[in-house]
Order: structure tokens, then sequence, then C-alpha cells
């Protein structure tokens, strides 16, 4: 599904450079359940913003699906990004004056659909995260748990079958999050492939494999579940 | 995705009403002054009769004053005197042609009940509403034989014709006029030539006129002249007969001429007629005669006031100014939306969608604010028809074209201030975006 090899990311100022990535290479199956964990500035943002194609790289290869994403232009990045990837984000990112169906459907106007086609994914995703009832609510309106549910919702509409998923329980108290992981693990089992990136061990853990980037590389690759590393917390 | 663009512009229109309501003021204060000016620019220049301004000519004779040209820049006189004037209708030299003179008649109702009241009139011949293009609602003009026989018939106008006969069909009527009866042979429907071409010597934007009567009757019925008479020596004697013989110039004269070559012999024509009268005394000028068709006439006649034509770029100016407040205005607005741009690119909204919405957006305002710059304009014209009055009455109409006009303005000028505004807001990195909120 994604295929990183040595790739690199230097941001440049007039004084200094930054290396958020240095040579990082990393393969993963379609259908893994990847946790992306490491400290502050250890480039897990940069990976995902270069995974996302919000971003692109200096140096190295990354192949999306078996498509090579280097060079192409801003219109194709925009397809392969509606098309492939869902976003879930630790803000929920909802847009505050659209309605729940309206902010779902956001994608899919991207994505082209008519009309009829954006209803029925919209209503089928909502029941799926469970907010069957809520669609002319604004996100003001809903929890935040509800929120985040609602950003699922949407990042599942297009059936991209990547999920790139930045801190997705970090707004949330514990129940709440456990609500939310249980659905991602749900859609997880459904066949998507998801990276998540979190501070949260626990989470982490429920993964099935578990990567630590530290200064911009893969430090340490762990199968994810009981008794790893990280469960232990001998790696964070 | 036009109407879902649409849609996303009102939504946040009314999100942000403040600054929504502070831009679409900016354009439509812009676009109010300055339309307001393009408006009477427009109404002073605008062909006042496309389908012949090109086959009419005001005609000039240059009888003035043998020591002192009529202008300075040696233009002939804008009128002819009573002499020329007959002469060149006796001549018959042009496919049509009339010479005219305003007047102005008392009318008295039948009804006792009813007061004389004054109205305007011009004497023409039968020619004048056939070269423009006069249209009727009942009857027709008078005929060459009338003019020739001096019958006393009359045209009115749809306004006269509604005051004195309800409306009704008033064809083989009869109206007192001063002290004669006329009879009616034709109602004018609703004309109103915009110049007031055939005669700008007055008030170029003056109504047209109430009543239309046979130029014969000029000279029989000794009727009142109103107008502009110019005259560059003292008349020889006294009463109605020693003026129409005089050098006096007070006449307008218009000829129908198809295409070049009657032009051509139009003009041989009046060189020949002058070289006669130079042989008998008159014309002591050198040769000047003249033929400008109606365009060419308006700017002889400099009917496009120059006050007004020097406040177009200052209203211009003003629109830009207001612009530009639209474009800081438009800048801040879509710059707040960097985090929702950057949902929008992360959801698969490539930089070109989101340049079309934003646009959209501007031209939305831009749609707010010409409608509200309409009724802005509206409101200035009839502050210039408050200061100004009556002089400026037909001047100041907002028609359809200057409606569209205003309101297309108005989009593109919001769309080309809303271009830089919306091109930064394109360019936001996503990335920092995303993570910053």
């Amino acid at each position: 599904m994604l295929s990183m090899k040595n790739v690199s990311r230097i941001y440049r100022t007039d004084v200094v450079q930054t290396h958020a990535l240095r040579n990082l290479s990393l393969e993963v199956e379609a259908g893994e359940f990847v946790a992306l964990v490491g400290p502050s500035g250890s480039g897990k943002t940069t990976f995902l913003n270069i995974a996302g194609l919000l971003e692109t790289f200096d140096d190295g290869s990354y192949q999306l699906d078996g498509r090579d994403v280097a060079g192409l232009n801003d219109n194709d990045r925009s397809r392969l990004r509606n098309e492939k990837i869902g976003f879930i984000f630790q803000s929920f990112n909802l847009i505050p004056e659209l309605n729940i169906a309206d902010n779902i459907d956001v994608p899919l106007r991207y994505r082209g659909f008519a009309a009829r086609e954006r209803k029925r994914r919209v209503d089928r995703v909502l029941e799926v995260v469970g907010l069957g009832g809520r669609k002319k609510h604004l996100p003001s309106q809903l929890s935040g748990g509800q929120q985040q549910r609602v950003a699922i919702a949407r990042a599942l509409a297009g059936d991209p079958g990547f999920l790139l998923a930045d801190e997705p329980t970090g707004n949330l108290d514990s129940s709440t999050a456990a609500g939310v992981m249980e659905l991602i693990n749900e859609i997880h089992r459904n066949g998507a492939t998801i990276i998540m990136v979190t501070h949260d061990l626990e989470l982490a853990a429920r993964a099935e494999r578990i990567v630590r980037l530290s200064d911009g590389q893969v430090v340490l690759l762990d199968e994810g579940g009981e008794g790893s590393e990280l469960e232990n917390g001998a790696a964070v | 995705m036009l109407g879902y663009y649409v849609r996303l512009a009102a939504i946040s229109i009314r999100e942000n009403a403040v600054m929504s309501l502070l831009m679409i003021t900016a354009v439509a204060v812009g676009i109010g002054t300055c339309m307001t000016i393009v408006t009477v620019n427009y109404i002073m220049a605008k062909d006042p009769i496309p389908q012949k301004s090109e086959v009419l000519y005001a005609v000039q004779l240059d009888s003035w004053n043998p020591n002192d040209a009529f202008r300075d820049d040696g233009s002939p006189p804008d009128q002819l005197t009573y002499t020329d004037a007959l002469a060149l209708m006796d001549a018959r030299s042009a496919f049509r042609q009339t010479a005219m003179v305003g007047t102005s008649l008392i009318v008295q109702p039948d009804d006792p009940d009813s007061k004389p009241f004054q109205a305007s009139g011009r004497a023409a011949y039968a020619d004048f509403f056939a070269m423009f293009d006069t249209p009727f609602l009942f009857g027709s003009g008078w005929d060459a034989d009338a003019d020739r026989r001096l019958e006393q018939v009359v045209v009115l106008s749809r306004e006269m014709n509604d005051r004195l006969f309800g409306g009704e069909n008033s064809v083989g009527e009869n109206i007192t006029l001063g002290s004669y009866d006329y009879r009616v042979v034709g109602v004018l429907d609703t004309w109103q030539p915009m110049p007031k071409f055939y005669d700008v010597t007055t008030g170029p934007f003056d109504k047209t006129e109430d009543v239309f009567v046979p130029f014969s009757l000029v000279a029989s019925l000794q009727l009142p002249r109103n107008g502009n008479t110019n005259c560059w020596k003292p008349v020889d004697g006294d009463g109605y007969e020693a003026f129409l013989a005089s050098e006096c110039i007070w006449i307008q004269f218009w000829a129908e001429l198809r295409n070049d070559a009657e032009k051509r012999e139009y003009l041989a024509f009046l060189d020949n007629y002058v070289n006669d009268q130079k042989s008998l005394g008159r014309f002591a000028r050198p040769l000047n005669n003249r033929v400008n068709d109606v365009n060419e006439w308006m700017d002889v006649m400099r009917v496009v006031d120059s006050n007004a034509t020097m406040m177009l770029p200052v209203s211009i100016m003003f629109l830009t100014v207001c612009l530009l407040n639209t474009i800081g205005l438009l800048l801040a607005k879509f710059l707040g939306k960097a985090p929702e741009i950057a949902l929008r690119r992360a959801l698969g909204a490539s930089k070109r969608a989101l340049f079309v919405q934003y646009l959209v957006e501007s031209g939305c305002i831009g749609v707010a604010g010409g409608v509200v710059g309409v009724v802005l304009t509206w409101l200035g014209l009839r502050g210039i028809e408050a200061l100004f009055g009556d002089l400026v009455e037909n001047l100041v109409q907002l028609d359809l074209v200057m409606v569209t006009a205003a309101v297309v303005l108005a989009i593109v000028s919001s769309m080309a201030a809303g271009l830089y505004p919306t091109w930064r807001a394109c360019n936001i990195e996503p990335a920092a975006q995303l993570k910053s909120q």
C-alpha cells in the first residue's frame, strides 16, 4: 500500500537547515494497522504530511498503492489524495458553518459523485459511526467524541482504503477515546490500511505493528499487541 | 460545482456579516459613484437614432459676418436664415429635407371648464416624420401638399393626445392653437430621442415637443419662435416680414443623404447656392459649407458636457480606491479561512478548485455590491435631478443597459479585486494549518 525508500525532508531557512526526515524507509502492506510513535520533533507529522501527499519530499521515493507520487502535479496529487487517503485529525477539523452531512459531503464533492450517490454514502457512513440522526446538526451541537466520529465518517465516505490518523483521541476523555478506538479497530477489521500517530502507548499497542521515529529516522519496529516493548513502556 | 460554490459563498457571507457588509458597501459606493457619472456621460454621448444616424445631416452655411467668424475655430453658424432655409427647401436637392424651428403655442381646450395652457411646438416640413422615424400611434404626418397649401394641420405627442382626448384616436378632430384651428392628422407614440439631436441649440436633453405643425405656417400665421436667434447685423426695417428677410439665423436644417455620392452632390449644390448668393452680395465669407451626420453634429455642438467628461476619470479613480479597500478586506477574510482551505486541500480539493470557489465568493460580493450600487446610482441621479431640476430630467434616467452594466462592472471589479487574495489563499501550506488547529 505504502512504500517509502530513503525519503528525506529538509526545511531550510536563510540561516538553518532542519532535517525532518533522514533516509526514512517504511513499507506498509494493504490492510495493515501501524502505530507511529516518537517524541516531539521526531518527524511523525512530517511523515504523515508526506504520506498524505500534503507535502513533498527532497530525496528518496514514495509509492502509494503502486503509484510513484514524485513529480505528480497539484491536480494529480489532489485526486490521488481524494481517492486513496482519508484523514482523521486530533482536533477533528470540521467546518463549523456546515452541518454534519455537508461536512461529510466535502470530499465527495471533489470526487465528482452525483447528488444521489453522495447522499447514499453520507447516510451509510453516518450509520457506521452511529450518528444517523444528527445529519442536520452543526459541529458545535455535538460532543467531542461525536465530532471525531463525524471526522471518521468523513474520512470513510469516499472508501479511501488508507487512513492517516493524527492523534485521533488526543482531544477526548478516556471513555470517549476508547469508543473512537473501537471504531477505528472495526474499520481496520473491515480491511482498511491505517497509520496512526499517537503518544498513547496503550492505543499504539492495539496496532499490528508499531514504528518508532527518532530524529527523522525509524529506530524501532515492533509487533503490537500484548507483551510488546511499547506495551511495557520501554520505547517511548 | 458552481451551485455548491455559490452556496458556500452565501454561508461565508452570512457567517462574516460585518466584514461582508463592509466589502459590499465599498463595492456599492464605488459602483454607485462611477455609474452615476457614467450614466450621465452615456446618455449624453449615445447615438439617438442609430438606424439612421449616418444618413441624416445637419446643414451649415457660412452666412455670417465677413469680418468675424461665427466661432473662434472658424466653423460656420449652426442655424440658417429664413431666406436660405426656404431656398434649400425649394431646391429639394436631398432625398429628404426639412427646415424646422421651435415654437410655443397656446392650446385652447374645447372644455369651457379647462383653462388654456402653453404647449411646446415644432414647425417642420412633411419629411420630418419620415426622416426621423417618428413612431405613430394614430394617423400619420401631413404630406408635402399640406406644406404647399399652408394647411393648418397638427401632429400631437402621445402625452398631448392623452391630455386633450383621453388617449382616444383623435385623427380628424380639431384643436385650437393660439387663435387658429388645426386638424389633427396624426398622434405620435412615445418618442424621446436622447439627446434630442434634431435641435440641440437650446436644451439637447429637453423633452420632445407637444405639437408639430407645418413650417409654412411660420410666415403665414407669424408663429412665435422658441429657440436661439443670432444676428450679425441689424434687421433692415420693422415687422415680421423684415425679420424673415434678415440675416438672422434661427432655423435648423436637416437633409437625408443616403450615400457618399448623394453627400458629395449635396455639398456641391450648397457651394453653387452660396456662390449664386455671393453674386447677389450675400455670403461675404469664404466658402465654408458643411454637412455633419448625427454623431458628428453632437460633437460639433459639444453635447457631452466637458465637466461630465472630466468627472469620468475621477469617478473611475474613486472606484479603484474602493476596490483597493475591498482587496484588503478580502485578503483578511480569505487568509482568516486558512484552516478551512487547508482542510479542503487535505480532503482532495485542488488549488484550481479552491481558486474557483473563492473567486465565486468574490463574484457574489460583487453581485450584492452591484445591486446596492444600482440603488446608489439611482439615488445619485435623483440627487443630480434635485440639484439641476428640469434641465437634466431626461439625462438622469437609468435604463436596462446601465443597470446591467453596473452589475456586470461590480462583478468583474470584485472578481478582479479577489484575484490576489484568492491566489494567496490557495497557496497556503495545508500541513502547517492542519497541525496548528
